[in-house]
């Protein structure tokens, strides 16, 4: 079999060679990048305009954008024909591809998260290593904390008043680069799509723009149902630790600077929501308008074939539900959890939308291309391609931060000591 | 204090000093030097496909697939020949069975997924066959996408792809507007149709060329007027596919249709 032909369903008249090449692995690229670009900006949302409400979801979604990093490669490496190959848009980079351009920003990028991380945490590293340096007879755990911690803080050992003054001005000042370099990110991911000239559909200057707001949008969302999320099961397992240790303290003040936070939040990303959804429907509104060559078989993939995957999953339960979800007063976490959900969804669609859309119809003009997505793998190609590589992708982000978490804790950590 | 006579002297040695190897990276621009050995220039490869004199056998397809070992039974082909057949309501069927590999041997349309169309001879006001290859465009998107070089233009005009260093990512394939780009089934790298540059830089014709019993293919150099494919592309009236996109397409085409996508 060639490779596509598995899952692609050909109608009427398609050139012969023509088959979905870009699959779902394509579309968890962008939608990757997108929510650590997202993430990224949402921490820098503190640090830079000093957004005071922001603060704890701000160091929160630092972490996480960083857990995310590797994991917008991945998906790329996936769909390679030759993975190990992959290195090579590094070393050999052909400067007139938007891809190639991609990894130098991507890296740059992944330096500036790293730096900005370091600095944040470089107190505690310093601090724990002191901490663990007192202790005698270290056992091999603690003496591999301590040396880890030890290679963390870079021999960077002065933590004065002066020196961590120093360190925030550094934070701000990479927070700030770090907010053009996100976005250049994710409107480069844009760009690949927008700059091909031979798909109707992705062939459009606002692609890059459309793409950096989702990808706000996308990133706010995840940080704040992952929020959620890790809050409530902290609060689950105190609960539970207390049961067997009643001297634990109660955990009152967690409880409430939850909501805030949360409600503040949802507040940006609705802004971002807005913008997204306008440059869409602008988007959509000057097709229909203009009215090319193209429109004839863009009209019929739009209004007809992807229909419901655009105008009620993506446009109703992704954008209109979510948007009256988390507008409506008095927001509760619930209903905070279901409208990010939902967002969530929108914006993957989103993607799908554009990857798999623009693939489903023919450059011939006359004839349609469906993907069916494989779901059972049964040889390597339709694990990478299929549901289990995609979910693949989306577990690991969870794993890092999980991992990530046990050397730079995220929250606060005074009361589980 | 330096005198004036001191003065220019030094100058003079300092002047001379630096032209000396400033006209030393004149004298030796390799690239001028090789220019100047072997001009580039001299060659441009053009196809020009008669599709007046086209029958739709498939013999070139045929023959294009054992040359260049594309499997045989593989849904993809280097070049294909399409059907068109325009029926008195107006409206305009296309296909391409296995990409005409084994000719056209029933007269039913093949839709695809929609099945066989049979229509009836009296309906029909006008049916014809395009063969179809890899135009070697002056502007190739395909070359212009690629992230790490793999995909390359000649000095003589043929966009050639290195399967020792193709990544695999399809951007290639997304970016060419004639969708004649496809993952080689056994090779796993991005392929598709190269004149037969292995054959027509020794001085032979492309297999497809050689295997047309109708002539309806012909390969030839534009740069060279006394060459009897660049005669006819120079006087007669011929036409590129999706010229709109700018690709400056080198496949020409005489007795075009409206039709032709
Ligand atoms: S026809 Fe397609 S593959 Fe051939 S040179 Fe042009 S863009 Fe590249
Ligand atoms: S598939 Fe190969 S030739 Fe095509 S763009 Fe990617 S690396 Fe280049």
């Amino acid at each position: 079999m060639v490779h596509g032909e598995v899952w692609t369903a050909k109608e009427l008249f398609v050139y012969p060679n023509e088959y979905i090449y870009w699959t779902i692995q394509i579309v968890m690229y962008p939608f990757m990048t997108g929510l650590v670009a997202g993430a990224f900006v949402l921490s820098s949302l503190y640090h830079v305009f000093g957004v005071k409400q922001l603060k704890e979801i701000a160091r929160f979604s630092l972490v996480f954008s960083f857990a995310l990093l590797p994991v917008a490669m991945m998906p790329l490496l996936l769909h390679l024909q030759f993975p190990f190959r992959g290195i090579e848009v590094m070393m050999t980079p052909h400067f007139t591809s938007a891809i190639a351009a991609f990894g130098i920003v991507f890296t740059t990028y992944g330096m500036i998260v790293a730096a900005e991380l370091w600095f944040v945490y470089r107190k505690y590293f310093v601090e724990t290593a002191l901490e663990l340096r007192q202790l005698t007879g270290r056992s091999v755990t603690q003496q591999f904390r301590y040396v880890l911690y030890s290679v963390l803080t870079l021999g960077a050992w002065d933590i004065s008043e002066q020196a961590l003054e120093k360190d925030e001005r550094a934070v701000k000042l990479l927070a700030g680069t770090g907010i053009p370099v996100a976005c250049f990110l994710h409107g480069y991911a844009g760009f690949i799509f927008g700059s091909v000239k031979a798909n109707a559909l992705w062939m459009t200057p606002l692609m890059p723009v459309i793409f950096i707001c989702s990808a706000v949008v996308s990133g706010i969302a995840l940080c704040i149902v992952t929020y959620i999320a890790t809050m409530e099961i902290r609060k689950a397992l105190h609960a539970w630790k207390q049961k067997s240790s009643p001297a634990l303290p109660l955990l009152d003040e967690m409880k409430s600077a939850e909501l805030q936070v949360v409600t503040m939040t949802a507040r940006y990303l609705v802004m971002f929501l807005i913008l997204a959804i306008t440059l869409e429907l602008l988007d959509l509104i000057f097709r229909g308008y203009t009215a090319v060559k193209s429109w004839d078989i863009l009209r019929s993939v739009i209004y007809g074939k992807d229909f419901v995957n655009i105008f009620v999953i993506q446009y109703g339960m992704g954008n209109l539900i979510p948007f009256f979800l988390l507008l409506l007063p008095r927001l509760t976490i619930r209903r905070a959890v279901a409208g990010t959900l939902l967002v969530l969804l929108g914006v993957f669609m989103m993607r799908w939308n554009v990857v798999i859309g623009g693939q489903a119809f023919s450059s011939s003009f006359s004839g349609f291309m469906h993907y069916h997505l494989p779901i059972w793998p049964d040889n390597l190609e339709t694990f990478k391609e299929g549901l289990f590589g995609a979910l693949l992708v989306a577990i690991t982000p969870f794993v890092l931060f999980w991992g990530l978490n046990k050397v730079i804790p995220v929250f606060p950590v005074k009361d589980t000591h | 204090m330096i005198s004036r006579r001191n003065f220019c002297k030094k100058a003079m040695l300092f002047i001379g000093g630096v032209a000396v190897p400033v006209a030393g990276l004149e004298i030796f621009n390799p690239q001028r030097l090789l220019a100047e050995k072997q001009d580039p220039a001299k060659v441009r490869w053009v196809f020009l496909v008669d599709t007046r004199k086209c029958v739709g056998c498939g013999f070139c397809v045929r023959a294009c697939k054992l040359e260049n070992e594309i499997p045989y039974d593989a849904n993809v082909s280097r070049t294909w020949v399409e059907r068109y057949v325009v029926t008195r309501d107006g409206k305009v069927h296309t296909d391409s069975p296995k990409a005409a590999r084994d000719g056209f041997t029933t007269k039913a349309i093949d839709q695809a997924g929609k099945g066989m169309l049979e229509i009836r001879d009296e309906d029909i006001t006008k049916a014809f066959f395009v063969p179809k290859l890899c135009n070697q465009c002056e502007n190739p998107p395909c070359v212009q996408v690629c992230p790490v070089g793999a995909t390359y233009q000649t000095p003589d005009g043929v966009v050639l792809v290195d399967r020792t260093w193709c990544i695999g990512c399809g951007y290639c394939v997304m970016g060419c507007p004639y969708g004649v780009r496809f993952f080689h089934p056994v090779y796993k790298a991005a392929e598709k149709c190269n004149f037969c540059y292995h054959r027509i830089s020794k001085g032979m014709k492309s297999a497809c060329v050689e295997a047309c019993p109708f002539g309806a293919r012909t390969i030839g150099n534009i740069k060279d007027p006394e060459d009897p494919v660049t005669r006819i592309i120079m006087t007669e009236r011929v036409a590129v596919l999706k010229e709109e996109y700018g690709t400056k397409p080198q496949v020409f085409y005489l007795g075009m249709s409206k039709e032709v996508k």
